[in-house]
């Protein structure tokens, strides 16, 4: 589709005083097509498809790339040929995909959208922790089956009123996650790299477990609200697992290898622990004949964390903004900067 | 073949292996061992209760041991192989998912029948008045379902808005090959949720909702407290049409009566927002399906989640069941061990009071 307007978009290019930018798609892969619009009240924007069209001839003119799910690749092959890129800007505030002192050694800055994502992941943890609990996704299949002739009485879930949740990763998301789970008359423990303010704690009624593992003995529904990174990766373990309640139900939003996939599919083979639920995997999606795909006692959702209309139009804007400020040299609301 | 709780009696009485022995013997045995139950029955001073059954249409086993800590307990299937003997010991009877059916044919055999003991809160399918009319009371069990249906019908909201069914269907398919894009939800955070029925269940929704940011609106047949509006944040529609008009969520958490019965109809969904979601937790017949199917259809509104049908299960060539936007439970609302106790326990301790006369926690009072 691009293709067809091609010289016609270099000429009016040309006379126009928009920066250019490279993005991943439009559609299925990518993104919806009613948000490109908001790109382009500040861009001229060209799809990765298209660049690799003519590389020579758009690389130098683009001056900002956006990543949307991890695409296109901040790789050396395809940012030694931007040589004009200023920002990276990334839709969402998990970066682990970008190698960050890499791109910021080409003079590249990187940006991502912190905030704007919080309230939207924070409502499906909660709902993926009422669906484990209380069966949800099984309740409907037994309903809807053409063999269903009665309503079983078996279909039985665990309380979330009243119960404990252990929220690892204490940040924006889950402060936000507390706040909802305090209506639910949840009693509320967090691990966190830095323990949060007095205020904070009694904002939510949280309380610190300066040791995990304290954390993990104690909680029905254990959460990970954490960023991926050296530390955290394969956090959840063997040996955490092991640590839970075999009535407990681990949650997951944030992502897939904070868990150690193997482990936990023993875990949920053996009944080391009741449930999970998984926003996230490793990869996404995972290879069709994996263990967890079997198994009864898992629900997994494709990384819809942010999938709303609403949010995804406010990560789209944020990561233009961040894009332009960069661009324009301006003050950038959201930039990562290196450790 | 034995019946279940025949042969759990047969154990207590006699221990496992004597059980087996004698379960295994003639005709003859069997009614020589029946007469010694029933002479132990006469020495024993619990007051006998007539319940529906045990398993997968009856109660969970686990929670037949709270009904005999007061109750020599029969179950309905074993009380119809001789209701003249067993009809004159019943003094209360414990209805549970609607059985045993409370009907005159029924209840003409319990002449010492003191009270009917429902479990779960509501009890459209018993006529209290015609109950009533015999001398029996009926009893229910309000404030210990309140919290786990609240926390089903958050769980359906959140569901259906974003799509958590559609999700992992999705995520687990064999055909799957790629994340879609595609699957995208409504937003829940700063919504507005319309509760229809702020009872007790009601103002426990409206508790949780508020931890989402959401805006609170509400109709009831009377007017809440302001302590109450405010302990939740919720604001009163006098007029329903308002709340419908508004709302981004509604939520059905009223008790089945004359008045509630076909409340959301044509009209009330054409009123509703096309983005809408209509979540119900109370009784199918609360709703019009008919209307309903229409109004999914048509997109009318964007989607609904129900916990109950009517009947429930539905026909398995009902148009609901074929919808891409419906999500249904199985009538899972109360369905957690601990509820399920608790609900077994109030159950217990109202019929107990009844047959000792004494101030009874529950009853179902006449209008």
């Amino acid at each position: 589709m691009c293709l067809m307007n091609t010289s016609f978009i270099k000429n009016q290019a040309m006379e126009d005083n928009k920066p250019w930018a490279l993005f991943s798609e439009v559609g299925e892969n990518g993104y919806l097509a009613e948000v490109t619009e908001i790109m382009e009240q500040h861009f001229k924007i060209i799809c990765h498809k298209d660049f690799l069209q003519n590389p020579q001839l758009y690389g130098p003119k683009i001056q900002a790339m956006f990543v949307w799910n991890a695409r296109p690749a901040a790789e050396p092959s395809l940012l030694s040929s931007l040589p004009s890129l200023k920002v990276v800007a990334n839709g969402g505030v998990g970066i682990d995909h970008l190698d960050v002192p890499y791109i910021n050694s080409l003079g590249v800055k990187v940006t991502n959208t912190p905030g704007v994502v919080s309230d939207a992941t924070a409502d499906i943890a909660l709902g993926l922790l009422l669906a484990s609990a209380r069966k949800i996704v099984e309740g409907h299949q037994i309903a809807v089956d053409p063999k269903t002739t009665h309503i079983p009485e078996s279909l039985m879930g665990v309380e979330v009123t009243g119960s404990t949740l252990g929220i690892i990763g204490m940040g924006h998301i889950g402060c936000r996650i507390a706040q909802r789970a305090r209506g639910f008359d949840m009693k509320i423990l967090y691990h966190n790299r830095n323990r949060r303010s007095v205020e904070d704690e009694q904002a939510v009624g949280a309380s610190y477990c300066e040791n995990m593992d304290d954390l993990l003995k104690e909680s029905d529904f254990v959460m990970l609200a954490v960023n991926l990174s050296p530390a955290t990766t394969g956090l959840i373990s063997h040996r955490e697992l092991s640590l839970m309640k075999p009535t407990a139900t681990l949650v997951n939003i944030s992502r897939g290898l904070v868990v150690d996939q193997d482990a936990l599919v023993k875990a949920l083979q053996s009944g080391t622990i009741r449930a999970a639920a998984l926003d996230v995997t490793h990869p996404e999606p995972l290879p069709r004949d994996h263990p967890l795909l079997g198994l009864p006692n898992v629900l997994i959702t494709p990384h819809v964390g942010t999938n709303t209309y609403t949010t995804t139009r406010r990560m789209v804007q944020r990561m233009v903004e961040n894009g332009l400020a960069a661009v324009k040299g301006q003050s950038i609301p959201n930039e990562v900067k290196p450790k």
